[in-house]
This record gives structure tokens, sequence and C-alpha cells, in this order.
């Protein structure tokens, strides 16, 4: 903890903004509170989320250091949630609505980063900031830090509305219809802390787009995702509901192709409102706005939507802020004026030129990307993009979902000063937007869900790729890499022309490092299609596998055919077969490398649960029945992208209950009999004693299983069949690990 | 004061930090450092940036090349007791004897050196010690009394943390 906590709350006492200056007062003394034990673990569980403090990684107070679990020995017994210790490091949270950042808020963040986490600030996937190894008694002077510059951290975690993204370069898009700043800011702020989102079951994402053809803010995974549309000269927007990526990814459906400007906040709140009352709010594995959807179906939700709207008490909030609309527009800080061609030119700054620099719509003027190698900055990289935001743009930076951070209205003729500038901070790498790029959520390195060091992945496939960047044919360059630690898809794996996903095999008796190889989803279009997995390959091998795809598809593919289009083409029985062999895992004693993950020297575990020692031992029986089950949720995908939807829900299932059979045969010896009573078995052997239970995700897949088992007999839709062929093998990785988790410790 | 910052400078940087993982990871299995060690971190990705760094949860070690210089960073979280000159002395004590062990890890073992006449000192915290003239020259004495007879220098721009580098 900080000796200087005091001092922030006594010197930014009545300066803050209100409500924000008392809430932080009690959240400090609820903070102080806890510590003494006088609050219970689940209700400060849930404040603290609400005001963006979250775990971390090992703040139970275990840890497998590789060799055994090791208890770390913190000075205080107290907690500060259910199983997480008080004086853990936690993250923290910082919503950044759009992105949108002025300078002095970089330095502030600069200061924070140094003061109270690592001396990094990281952008997230979306547009936020996290600080890492926070004290949580020092958050609240954190947060007033933050308030005192217009920054708030409220409902950046917990079952609220997290901070609403927007397109980075709205307003000075040439494609877009119209800025959707202004309209992104007034939802934020009309539904932060609104009485009406308050009674969520899950969080709830909000997107705003300019273009429906671009990435721009990937309305379709989102709850709800609004695209600026012009009707008859009107701005109005295109609402998408009930997007999701997660364990099952959900494209979001129409709600309407036109709301006028003046109902989107309304609309907004009769979404916010039907999702509170009809939401899960019991099992939070089905409570997300998607379900409420697909158990409604569009058109009843559409219906419930309208009359909930039509009952709304009218607030004049609703449409205050239109007449500030025009009061968005930016002003540049320098005059335009185009680049001028002075002779051969540094190729650093060519390169760079081509790949960060987006010409505005505003003649003269630029958008500059700068790259953040895994969203990562320091506190003087910081100050430093403070100084530029200032120097050559009037403080407009904003964030992106591909952690980087963008300065818009640059004059054309100042980017050379801009990138010298940038490059002497180690911010003037090129490459923004291209494979080097890759995208990563926190995965095993902090993150309590972590399966898979996506990081450490993510920091090796950039560092190999960059070395020879500029070697790979403009098509390979082109494509989108994002990688998650696990199946939460915080790293918007599916979005991506190749993504992984973290996952774990056993091996002999001891677990190996996976990622699942996620193929041809789309970027553009708002994230228009969600990529399939097509096998896990180990961790150590993925360098191996990007480059066999890339190789593939420059041979391969027909003119100007997006990897896409590609992977349509080719279907998912010939891609899978690109890696097939690269799927397959050294024994321990051969290359004990495979091993250990990306970025760590510990023998690899889940859970912190140690490994076997039976190395060299022969194959079981269920490491080959499961591979069977994995071969059989891939040909469920085969018979669904061939339209055969019956076939393709009946394997998917199989897959499932041939999953169930192998862990009890394992487990239990000889297990037959029919579907019910592998169900009823399973159910007894393995959920009702919670042997199956996720950590964290709890009985979710054993539900699935049983879910789908209760829809034998009955008419499958293509949603239906596309989202059980997901469960599907989410519930063979759920096998997978309670397998590796029970020869952990009968091995112990 | 409390926070103290304290960096031991590499000779030269050329070693590669990489190898910080290996022996960060030994030092949590082998209780090498007093107090609770948490976790590792790689950096390395980040220009001029923390590097390999070991969480603990009294402060942070990394392996660090910030402003393009290698060294080893130790930096105090929690609240000591004592006067500022004990603070300060743990600070230099705990980076010296992190440095000791890292010099005699077989990863670095003739490839990192360090440099016992050049350090710096800083104060991780701007309420306490905001980068003003005065503050360092509260400080100095502080530092004086640690490092004796060396050469001081204030360094850095106003927004940086105070910074004094002992030569």
């Amino acid at each position: 903890m900080k000796a200087s906590n005091s001092y922030w709350k006594e010197s930014l006492a009545g300066k803050l903004p209100e409500p924000l200056g008392s809430e932080l007062d009690r959240y400090d003394n609820e903070v102080q509170l806890k510590k003494q034990g006088k609050i219970e673990d689940k209700v400060f569980a849930e404040t603290r989320l609400r005001r963006g403090s979250y775990g971390q990684r090992y703040d139970n107070g275990q840890r497998n250091d590789g060799k055994a679990v090791r208890t770390l020995e913190y000075p205080q017994a107290a907690t500060k949630g259910p199983n997480t210790l008080f004086d853990a490091p936690g993250m923290q949270r910082i919503k950044i609505p759009y992105g949108g950042m002025n300078a002095e808020q970089l330095e502030v963040m600069g200061e924070l980063a140094e003061e109270y986490s690592d001396g990094i600030a990281h952008v997230t996937t979306r547009q936020d900031f996290q600080l890492h190894f926070i004290h949580i008694e020092d958050a609240p002077a954190l947060m007033r830090r933050l308030a005192a510059v217009g920054i708030t951290t409220r409902e950046a975690c917990g079952n609220t509305v997290r901070n609403v993204t927007g397109c980075p370069i709205a307003g000075v898009c040439k494609t877009e219809t119209f800025d959707v700043t202004p309209y992104a800011h007034a939802l934020t702020y009309f539904l932060l802390g609104h009485p009406d989102c308050q009674g969520f079951g899950r969080k709830f994402k909000i997107s705003f787009s300019g273009c429906r053809d671009e990435a721009c803010a990937l309305a379709h995974m989102h709850d709800l995702g609004a695209i600026g549309v012009v009707r008859d000269g009107k701005r109005g927007f295109e609402v998408l509901v009930g997007g999701g990526l997660g364990t099952v990814p959900q494209q979001a459906k129409l709600l309407s192709d036109f709301i006028p400007e003046e109902e989107l906040l309304p609309t907004a709140q009769a979404i916010c409102r039907v999702f509170a009352r009809l939401g899960e709010k019991k099992n939070r594995n089905t409570a997300r706005l998607k379900f409420v959807i697909q158990k409604l179906g569009i058109e009843e939700f559409r219906r419930v939507v309208g009359e909930e709207r039509a009952i709304l008490t009218p607030d004049p909030l609703w449409t205050a802020f239109l007449k500030d609309v025009p009061n968005y527009e930016e002003k540049p800080a320098r005059p335009p004026a185009l680049l001028q061609i002075e002779g051969a030119r540094d190729i650093g700054f060519e390169r760079w030129r081509k790949s960060n620099v987006y010409a505005q719509r505003q003649e003269g003027f630029a958008t500059v990307t700068v790259s953040l190698p895994l969203g990562d900055i320091t506190a003087d990289q910081l100050r430093k993009l403070a100084d530029l935001a200032r120097t050559y743009v009037r403080d407009t930076v904003r964030t992106t979902v591909e952690q980087n951070m963008v300065l818009r209205w640059v004059s054309e003729a100042d980017l050379p000063k801009l990138y010298a500038e940038l490059a002497e901070v180690g911010l003037g790498e090129a490459g923004a937007g291209t494979i080097v790029d890759v995208v990563a959520c926190p995965g095993t390195d902090t993150c309590k869900l972590g399966i898979s060091s996506s990081r450490g992945l993510a920091g090796e496939l950039r560092s190999r790729l960059a070395a020879k960047q500029w070697e790979l044919d403009e098509a390979v360059r082109g494509l989108h890499i994002k990688v998650s630690g696990c199946f939460n898809s915080c790293g918007q794996h599916h979005t991506a022309d190749v993504g992984f996903y973290g996952v774990s095999r056993n091996k002999g008796g001891y677990t190996v490092p996976h990622f699942q190889v996620v193929l041809g989803g789309q970027w553009e279009k708002n994230a228009g299609a969600y990529g399939l997995a097509i096998g896990a390959v180990p961790s150590k091998r993925v360098p191996e596998t990007m480059e066999r795809i890339a190789s593939r598809y420059l041979e391969e593919r027909e003119a100007n055919e997006s990897f896409h289009s590609y992977i349509q083409r080719i279907g998912k029985a010939k891609a899978k077969l690109m890696i097939e062999d690269l799927m397959a895992v050294p024994a321990h004693d051969a290359d004990p490398s495979f091993y250990v993950d990306w970025a760590d020297a510990r023998e690899y575990t889940i859970g912190d649960i140690g490994v076997g020692e039976c190395a060299g031992e022969v194959v079981n029986p269920i490491d080959f029945q499961l591979a069977a089950c994995e071969r059989e949720v891939f040909e469920a995908q085969l018979a669904l992208e061939s339209g055969d939807v019956g076939k393709a829900w009946r394997q998917a299932y199989d897959s499932m209950m041939h999953a169930a059979t192998a862990l009890l045969s394992w487990r239990m010896k000889p297990v037959g009999g029919s579907g019910h009573e592998v169900a009823a078995n399973f159910r007894a052997a393995f959920f009702d004693t919670e042997l199956f239970f996720d950590p964290f995700a709890g009985g979710k897949f054993a539900q699935y299983y049983f879910d789908a088992h209760g829809r034998v007999g009955a008419e499958h839709g293509e949603d239906e069949t596309r989202r059980v062929i997901e469960e599907a093998q989410l519930f063979i990785e759920a096998t997978h690990a309670c397998y590796g988790r029970l020869s952990a410790q009968k091995a112990a | 004061m409390q926070h103290f910052k304290v960096k031991l400078f590499a000779v030269t940087n050329e070693a590669a930090i990489e190898g910080a993982i290996p022996v960060f990871h030994r030092w949590i299995q082998e209780s090498a450092l007093p107090g609770v060690l948490v976790d590792v971190a790689d950096y390395q990705h980040v220009p001029n940036g923390p590097g390999i760094i070991l969480v603990a949860h009294d402060g942070i070690y990394s392996l660090d090349t910030f402003n393009g210089k290698l060294g080893l960073t130790y930096t105090r979280r929690t609240v000591l007791e004592g006067s500022d000159l004990e603070r300060l002395r743990q600070a230099v004590e705990s980076v010296d004897r992190a440095a000791a062990l890292l010099e005699a890890s077989p990863e670095f073992s003739g490839k990192l050196l360090f440099d016992r006449s050049r350090w710096e000192v800083a104060v991780n915290d701007r309420a306490l010690a905001p980068n003003t003239q005065d503050t360092y020259l509260a400080l100095k004495p502080v530092i004086e009394g640690v490092f004796p007879g060396r050469a001081l220098e204030h360094v850095g721009e106003r927004r940086e943390l105070l910074r004094v580098a002992v030569g």
C-alpha cells in the first residue's frame, strides 16, 4: 500500500466531479471495512468489480512454481472476495469511452502505471486501459487521480454496461455516414449508473460504427451494435443485438434497420430493461443477452423491446445531447499541408507511412497509428505521446481495439518529424493492422481464467514475423492474428483470419499447453463472420503452424482471394489436413520444451495442479477416444457446411456422448448402454460430484451435453446446430481438462 | 520518504535479458530473496521498458532497459517502517543482493556484470516526493548517507519521478 493514499484523498477533496467524488469516498471506506472483515466477501467482490478492480492470477494465495504448489504467505489473512486474498495484487480496468483521450489523461495514466503498477499501461481489445499488480488499498487513490482528469473506472467490470467502444477514426473516416462519437459519448454517460442497468445477470457491451463494411467497431460481436445510417437526410442507426464471442460465439441479429437519432437512447434503455428483466440471473453461463434472444427469437424480442419503449417515462436526457452534436467536430492543431517529396526518404519512414498512416477525408490531414506491441506502453512513452498530442494535434488521441493508439488530425507535412519523434521512444514501429500486429488478451500472465500463454505466444509470433515482414507477400502481410488464452475469447480470436485460443492436452501423464487453431474469421464488415476451430496444436508448434498456413494460402489462393474466402473455398477438412502433422506431441523425455509454455520456465500445469509422473507409459485408450470425439465434432462442422443440418446436429451430440463415455470408461471401467444411461451415469459420476466442473465455469460444459441430450429427437435449426457444434467442442475440451486434473490427482 | 526505487546499472547493455525468466522462476522455487515472491512477467517486447520483472509483495525487481540502459531495479511498493536512511538502505541492499545472485546464476555467469559505481535513486511517489529542487535537496543527505562521497545529479524532466544519478 502506498503511503500517499491519504494525501490524494485530502488534496482532491471537493475537487472531483460529483457524484464521483462521494462515490470514491464511499469506496475507500468499503475497502477499509473489508480489510477489517466487516463486509461479506461476495458483496465486496461485486462492489470492487463495479469499480473496475478485478482479481488476478494466484490471488487465492496458491501458485504452482513448476515443482510444487506454493502458498503465497501474504502478511494479512483478510480477503477481498471469495477465495481472494486482500494482499494479493489485482488488475484495475479503466474505461476509456470510444477510446478518446487527451494529453493530460495520457500523462496521468503514465504516472499511475509507474507508481501503482509495474511501469506498464496496457490497452485492451475493448479500448480500455488496464493496470496490473495493483494493491486494492491503492485503488481509491488511483481512481481519484483518474477522476481529477475526467476518467472513471465505474462499471468497468461486473454485471454492468461495459466500456462503450467506437470506431477510432470516426469523424475523419472517408467512408463513414457520419461521426458517431457524440452518440457514443451520450449513450455512455446516459447508461453509466442508470438504475435500469443495475440488475443485469451479466455484462452488456455496446459499440458504435460509422460504416457497415469496414471493421469499424465490430458491431456483430456486441450485445448492442449501432451503425450510423442516414435515411431521407436524417441521421439514425441500424441496431444489431445479441452478438457476442465467449464460449459460444453468436453474430448479432438485426433489431431495426433504422432508429432515428432521438430514439437511440430510449431504445438502448428499453433493451437494457428487457435484459435486466428477462436475462438469466442464476446461471451466469447463459446470462448474456444473446441467450434471451435465442430463447425468445428476434421477432418476439423486437416486440418486447417495442412494448418496453412505449411505457418508458420520457427523459429530457434522451435528446438533450443532440444540440451539442456539432461541438464534437475536432479542430486541428496545425494547418493542413501535403507531404513534401524531397528526394529519397528513409525506408523506415516509408514503411511506417504505408502501414500506419491513414489519409483522412479532410485533405492535408492524416491519422497516425502508434503501434503498441501487445498493447503495452511505458510511462515515459505515454508522456512523450502526450507531448506529441500537444504539438502535432489538438488532444485528439484514441485507443483502438487492436491494442494500439491513434493520433488524429496530423498535418501531412508533419509526418516525417512525427515519425522521427515516435521512433526516438520506440513508438515508430511499422506494421499496424498487419500480420505483425498480433492482438492478445492477458492469458496466463495475469488472468485467472487463462489456460495457455497468449501473450507469450503473441510475443513470439510478433518477433518472428517482424524479422521477415518485408519479405512477405502483401496478401500474407495483411492477415490478422488474434490470440486468446482460453475459450472466453478476450483476444477476439473468432474475428481474425487466423485465431488461436488456449487449451490443454494430456500426454503420458503430463499436461501440454496447446492452442486451438481458428481459421477464416472476418474482421471486416464489423466482424461479419466468425472462424471455426479446426484442431489443436501444441503451443510450441504454433509458429510453424502459422508459417504453414500462410505459405499454403499464398500457394493456393486465387486472384485477389481473401483469406476468409480461401478458407471457405477449401473447406475445413482440407484446412485441417494442412496442419494435422503438427498436432503431434513428442514424449516428455524426447523434448521437454513442449511441456513448458512460451515466456515461462515452469513445467506447464493447469489449475495449479502438479503434473503426473508417468512419462513414457503407453498411451491410455481415453486419448484415442477423445481424439475420435474431436474428429466427430469436426465432421459435424463439415456436415453443416454441406447443408446436412440433421446429420451435423447428431454428430455433434454423438461427439459429446462419446467423450462422456470415454471419461466414464477411464474412470470406472467398461461402460455401455443407451444415450440415456450414459447421460445419467455421467451426471451421477461427474456432474453431481462436481468432478467435471471447470474451476471458473463450473458445470457449464456438462450442461451443454445435458441440454443437447434433452433435445435428441427434436427438430434442429441451423443456428441451434451451429451452437451445439461449438458447445460440443467445448465439452470435449472440458473432458480433456477433467481427465488431466484427475490424472494429476491420481499420480499425486 | 517511502517507496524508494533503486537501479544498479550493468557494465554493458549486451546481456540477453531473457535469461532472467528461468532465474526469477527459480528464485521463487528456492525462496532466494526475502519476502513473498509472487510471479514473473516478460516485457521484452516493449522498447526501453521493464524487461523481465519479478513481482514480490513488497516490491518489484526488474532487469530492465529504461532510458536505454540495462540494469537491475528494485521498486519498493509497500510502506516500510524506519528512517529515510533505513528505507533507502533496504532498497539498495535488495537490489545489490539480487544483482549478486544474477551475476552468479548459470544463465548470466560472465555475461552480466553490474557496475557498483553507477546507481540511480528515485522515489516512486509524486505526492511524497514531487520532482522539485527542494525535494532533491531534502533527499540529498539521505543518499549521501548510503553512498558517501559519491557525485549526485538530479536527472530527468519535471514530469518524471524524482531521479538522482549516483556516480
